[in-house]
């Protein structure tokens, strides 16, 4: 099991006023923001994942727009600096939002020097992005998907090898001359990874064979992983534990108090990131058809969207505690030997797991926390997921039988 | 008196009430599809053969995916107008609707003998930091609706009473009015260059109320198309075929005796 620390970069000097709006997206306005505020706190989040190079933990960013939750809003730029600043591990972007970004080739090219910067450390993260990134992209939610793997294919086409530019006149995208310099340093492509809330997502990214990611639910990420590994079966392939990935917010503590005081710090990123107006919450065609009738016949939504725990219970994440985000393997917490237990079990219940992003830094957890989180975490729980058993993959017989038919 | 069926349209399914008897008179819907124009268009078939499509992407068809502009639109509305029975037609458009008969006017008006639009959208004024269109898509409904309509309750609706195929027919409006008027928002920045085209007489109609575009808007859309007239209806926001349909009906089979001869001229 691979391990990443993930951070959005929060602003939490904005969140009072964000609470008092009902918005911590889109409307709050930029003139609360101080520079010098924002500086120090790129500084720290960098010092951090330079500690992260240190310890062996590979590192994850990601972008959001408009928002006093996450400060990273082009995820390539700060890529950039950590391809310079870090030198062994490997660098995840998840990722570029690649329906709300009008220049997949723009995107390419990024990717490209982000991977040669960094010599080959890049995992490349092609998002759809969350409802309320449309508004600040103007991105039309209108056939978003369509978009979206049309991006994806131009994308890696791009960045594979070619001995002529090609051209591309598609549905969405139109170019006459694509050759990008330079192209990437991994062959054809950087590794890519793919978001997703659904079993429908993980049939999807299972066709293509990419790292499909589920952040913060685990009953989410158990199903999205069993339509994957199903598809990836009926198509004669294993899906194996390194195509799953997991987010999960982390404290950990010499104790179990010490773990649940760190935990209660980070979930302030769950607590706030779902703080949005309502308009920008389901922007029309974002979600499919029967989702919106079902969504009309629930009647007037509810402010924000309830994270079901294991034993079924709806919890409300702005509100909810430490213990009902461990409940819905939102929160890992607890000391070294829990949070150990805590990846053992859940890389049971998904099914197997081969990656395990760890937001060791979320909400107001601060410089010195976040470093004994990411220390302790390296230190004592790490060194035991090298060789963690991996559950069976149900389909691995299917799959066997259908390649042998295909043959 | 009418009724509704799926015909074959440009080869595309598409959802048309029809029914009536007298002129013809082809009806394009405004941003919510046809629900609630039963009275409306009841109205208009006292005096007219009325034909009202479904516009793709509204209404329970298929939305084909080379359907994807309003123009396309436009030329989907021709295509059912080349019919011999809307020979000589009141073109009538509500809104989004009207975004649409403006775009086939400024084209090739001549087969309609007069137009009726009611608050359409698709053209703009202002400057790149004006606002001609309200943000509808960054309100809460309560609050959109208030700008809609002249009595926001208009926009209430007993979802219970609604069978699965209206909610996905509600749900299919707003994702394909979103979609062809997202981005320029609202409004085709080629069409204000090509008003003068529109060859048939017109009536610009305007809610006095509508908060999405108000009514300075739609007289000076008037006063850019050649000799057209604008009459201001009392007490009603964006959709007067659902808040006003009788004062909106009136207007239209009015306007239409007035221009009977257009065709035989």
């Amino acid at each position: 099991m691979k391990i990443w620390h993930f951070s959005e970069m929060a602003y939490p000097s904005a969140w009072d006023a964000g609470e008092a709006m009902g918005s911590m997206r889109v409307v709050l306005p930029n003139s609360l923001l101080d520079a010098g505020e924002v500086a120090d706190i790129y500084h720290r989040h960098l010092d951090e994942f330079m500690l992260c190079d240190e310890l062996g933990i590979n590192i994850m960013l990601n972008e959001h727009h408009a928002t006093a939750t996450c400060l990273n809003s082009a995820v390539p730029l700060t890529m950039a600096v950590l391809a310079r600043i870090t030198k062994n591990v490997r660098l995840l972007s998840l990722g570029s939002p690649i329906a709300n970004r009008p220049d997949p080739v723009r995107v390419a090219e990024e990717m490209a020097i982000i991977d040669v910067l960094s010599r080959g450390r890049l995992e490349m993260g092609l998002v759809k992005g969350a409802p309320y990134e449309i508004a600040p992209a103007n991105s039309n939610p209108g056939r978003l998907m369509d978009r979206f793997w049309e991006a994806h294919d131009l994308i890696l086409k791009a960045l594979s090898p070619h001995d002529a530019p090609f051209s591309w006149e598609g549905e969405y995208f139109h170019y006459r001359h694509v050759n990008i310099w330079p192209r990437p340093w991994q062959q054809p492509h950087p590794p890519v990874w793919i978001t997703g809330l659904s079993p429908n997502s993980g049939r999807m990214i299972g066709e293509r064979g990419h790292v499909a990611a589920a952040l913060l639910s685990g009953g989410i990420a158990k199903g999205m992983f069993d339509a994957y590994r199903k598809r990836a079966a009926e198509l004669g392939r294993v899906a194996t534990p390194d195509r799953f990935a997991y987010c999960v917010l982390l404290g950990i503590g010499h104790n179990e108090a010490e773990g649940r005081r760190r935990a209660e710090h980070v979930a302030g990123y769950v607590r706030t990131s779902p703080v949005v107006a309502e308009p920008f919450k389901n922007p029309p065609g974002y979600n499919p058809v029967p989702a919106n009738v079902a969504a009309l016949k629930a009647g007037p939504t509810q402010s924000v969207a309830r994270v079901q725990t294991v034993d079924g219970r709806a919890i409300d994440p702005t509100r909810a505690s430490v213990q009902d985000f461990m409940d819905a393997r939102t929160v890992f917490a607890g000391n070294p030997d829990q949070v150990y237990e805590q990846i053992v079990r859940f890389n049971q219940e998904v099914g197997g797991l081969g990656h395990l992003i760890v937001m060791a830094q979320g909400g107001t957890l601060d410089h010195a926390d976040t470093c004994e989180n990411l220390r302790l975490f390296a230190k004592e729980v790490m060194p035991r997921l090298g060789d963690l058993a991996m559950p069976e993959n149900p389909y691995a017989e299917a799959a066997e039988k259908a390649a042998a038919a295909a043959d | 008196m009418i009724s509704t069926e799926i015909r074959t349209v440009s080869g595309i399914q598409t959802e048309i009430v029809s029914g009536g008897s007298g002129r013809p008179l082809l009806y394009l819907h405004g941003h919510l599809g046809l629900e609630r124009h039963g009275r409306f268009l009841g109205l208009l078939a006292e005096r007219h053969r009325v034909v009202a499509p479904a516009l793709p992407g509204f209404g329970r068809t298929d939305w084909p995916r080379e359907i994807r502009s309003v123009s396309d639109l436009a030329y989907f509305a021709m295509d059912l107008a080349d019919d011999p029975a809307l020979e000589d037609a009141v073109l009538v458009g509500s809104g989004f609707g009207g975004w649409v008969a403006l775009d086939m006017l400024v084209r090739s008006g001549g087969r309609f003998g007069c137009a009726v639009l009611a608050d359409p959208l698709g053209v703009k004024f202002g400057g790149h930091l004006d606002r001609d269109f309200a943000d509808i898509h960054a309100l809460a409904d309560a609050d959109a609706a208030g700008l809609l309509f002249h009595d926001p309750r208009q926009a209430d609706r007993d979802v219970s009473a609604l069978s699965d195929d209206d909610l996905a027919a509600i749900v299919r409006a707003r994702e394909a009015f979103t979609f062809f008027g997202w981005k320029p928002y609202m409004h085709d920045p080629s069409l204000r260059r090509w008003l003068h085209r529109v060859g048939v007489p017109t009536l610009v109609a305007w809610g006095a109320s509508d908060g999405f575009v108000g009514a300075d808007h739609g007289r000076r859309l008037a006063a850019e198309i050649p000799g057209a007239r604008f009459e201001i209806l009392a007490e009603c926001g964006h959709f007067p075929a659902i808040e006003r349909p009788e004062a909106l009906s009136t207007l239209v089979t009015d306007f239409a005796a007035g221009h009977a001869a257009a065709a035989a001229a």
